[in-house]
């Protein structure tokens, strides 16, 4: 079978940017530098950016297409055709199963936004906010109108039962098939899965080519629509945009104290390594890096390809994503129509998640014309979010592949099989979000930021710099920084390790919350008794996939091109 | 918004659509590897009908 290629470079810058845009970039980004210091947050962020997310691309970009030219477009192979040792491709599971797990919750959210978008465009949430309002007394109708979607979309999600005398939104979507989110899971299921089905040109290079020029045209028209929201209500003049931009951007962070808002000035909020950490966790999630995707997109370039300014093309891309449009759009329409108290309290609740799907809807009932933006915010989010999930599973079609010589209709098939069943756990046990937010604490926390740590280490004390970098300089389009040696060798892992560090102090061996509930709730434990089971699995095949390798070098030695 | 709220905020935008839009236009305007780089099959000998 002819290994897949991209049509071309644009098409490739498309689809990374893609994968990294995401719902991060509209709800994560905004909610975190709010909390971490404002515009002061920008300083680390930037930071972070120079000598952590651009450098660890780099390494994904670089690893990727040396394998790609040695015939491997999954991680494991990758590994195993840089060292020439089978047991390198163990590393290799943990890039599989990231993406893989992610997307089990990832596509249940992305089917949130596609029905809050259906919901607000075909009238169901005007219908919910006028009962409500009819009900309520004159002085009190907003705040009735903003409850009852609040409440309608808890249910929608599954996330509480008000019928339920504990609340418990568990198998709500089997119960109440018609009206929650199962017929728009099964819809992004199905589109997730046909595009890949299609392959790496025709599936994703195609979709990417018109879903990010739409993204742009919906995040222009909503921010178009902020900008000029001016001061809504003359009786509030402090309510306005002006404001609400400084709100996000004025260089003082904000904190709630007891109700209250206590501002955290500049130079208190950059002496607080919080800052910091919050500033690399954010680089680290936006940009994709160390989920394992980008090295396997970039095994699909031309030999003489360059990707070095491919890379930096799709960081930028996903940095434009994230600055120029996500920071002005959420905060500010949120500060104008629920207040500063409001923003902050949502994003200590459950960061991005409550800002989006809780408190955002609230804003869009004082929006003129709020329901159309409502569904074309919710729908941006989706097409974000869409291009995000198609990434997450070429990795694993990829191994299925190449590994175990699938053809992609059997690949497609069994990783249907492991991600259905994935996601139906998750929304059948949507009860508080419980299963959802622990999947993503140890997959998109815990092990990416030690598969990124991997990575980097691998690159530059195993492959080697001089290997690694005469790969990335490979029909480089533009020169690589001089520092760039020095910088993947000692400042990116010496910063990653002190990240990661605190991260697991912080979280882990400190009692965490996470930790804590691992020992107490037995629906967290059966989480990540799943987690485990899938890595066992995978893990596996991997194995398999090994000696089926080491076969086939053996009895045809031109057919495999590995270097050892 | 302050000054330095302002400062920060066009900074940041103006930076970052200032460096998304040359990359773009660096990679639209430079050449697909496969365009110009030639291969023997490539060469057109001129002595053959």
């Amino acid at each position: 079978m002819a290994k897949e290629k991209w049509g071309s470079k644009l098409g490739v810058i498309l689809a990374v940017t893609g994968s990294a845009v995401g719902l991060g970039n509209f709800l994560r980004f905004p909610g975190v530098a709010c909390a971490n210091g404002g515009g002061a947050f920008m300083v680390p962020y930037i930071i972070a950016f120079l000598i952590l997310g651009l450098p660890i691309a780099w390494v994904e970009w670089a690893m990727g297409r040396y394998g790609g030219k040695r015939g491997f477009s999954s991680a494991p192979g990758i590994f195993r055709s840089i060292t020439g040792r089978d047991r390198t491709a163990q590393i290799g599971t943990l890039a599989l199963i990231i993406p893989v797990i992610i997307y089990m919750y990832y596509v249940s959210i992305e089917a949130w936004c596609l029905g809050y978008a259906w919901k607000y465009w075909t009238g169901g949430m005007q219908a919910v906010v006028a009962e409500a309002r009819q009900a309520a007394p004159p002085q009190e109708q907003t705040e009735a109108g903003i409850s009852a979607v609040k409440n309608y979309l808890l249910q929608f999600a599954g996330v509480v039962h008000e019928s339920d005398p504990n609340g418990s939104g568990n198998f709500r979507i089997i119960r109440e098939f018609g009206s929650s989110t199962m017929p728009f899971l099964i819809f992004c299921f199905t589109i997730n899965f046909i595009l890949i089905y299609r392959g790496i040109n025709k599936g994703i290079e195609w979709f990417c080519r018109w879903a990010m020029p739409a993204l742009l045209i919906c995040a222009l028209l909503i921010l178009i629509r902020v900008l000029t929201l001016g001061t809504p209500d003359p009786m509030n003049p402090d309510a306005s945009i002006s404001n609400g931009l400084g709100f996000m951007w004025n260089p003082v962070g904000h904190n709630l104290v007891d109700g209250k808002l206590v501002e955290v000035g500049f130079w208190a909020a950059l002496s607080n390594p919080q800052t910091w950490l919050a500033a690399a966790g954010q680089i680290f999630f936006s940009l994709s890096v160390g989920f394992g995707i980008i090295m396997t997109y970039a095994s699909y370039t031309k030999d003489d390809d360059d990707i070095a300014l491919s890379s930096v093309s799709a960081a930028s891309g996903n940095g434009f994503f994230e600055v120029a449009l996500g920071g002005m759009i959420v905060i500010p329409a949120a500060f104008v129509f629920i207040g500063p108290e409001s923003i902050i309290s949502a994003g200590e609740k459950g960061s991005s998640l409550s800002l989006g799907f809780f408190a955002l809807p609230g804003v869009f009932e004082y929006m003129p014309a709020g329901h159309f933006f409502g569904g074309l915010f919710f729908f941006l989010l989706f097409m974000a979010a869409i291009t995000s999930s198609l990434s997450m599973l070429q990795p694993a079609i990829a191994f299925l592949e190449e590994g175990l010589g699938l053809g992609r209709h059997a690949a497609v098939t069994v990783l249907g099989f492991i991600t259905a069943t994935g996601a139906l756990f998750v929304s059948l046990m949507s009860n508080g979000l419980t299963v959802l937010d622990h999947m993503d604490f140890w997959t998109a926390n815990f092990c990416i930021f030690l598969l990124a740590t991997i990575e980097v280490i691998f690159f530059a004390w195993v492959m080697g710099l001089d290997r690694g970098l005469e790969e990335l300089a490979h029909g480089a389009e533009i020169r690589l920084p001089k520092a760039l040696p020095f910088v993947l060798k000692f400042v990116t892992p010496t910063f990653l390790l002190i990240i990661f560090g605190s991260w697991l102090w912080k979280e882990v061996l400190s009692n965490g919350p996470y930790v804590k509930a691992l020992r107490e709730d037995p629906v967290v434990q059966l989480t990540l008794g799943f987690i485990i089971s899938i890595f066992i699995f995978f893990s596996i095949l991997v194995r398999v996939a090994v000696k089926r390798w080491t076969k086939t070098e053996k009895t045809n030695p031109e057919k495999m091109e590995v270097s050892v | 918004m302050s000054v330095a709220g302002w400062i920060i905020m066009l900074l940041s935008v103006v930076g970052m659509t200032s460096l998304f839009c040359w990359c773009i236009r660096k990679v639209l305007t430079v050449p697909e590897a496969s365009e110009h780089i030639h291969s023997q099959s490539d060469i057109d000998p001129h002595d053959q009908e």
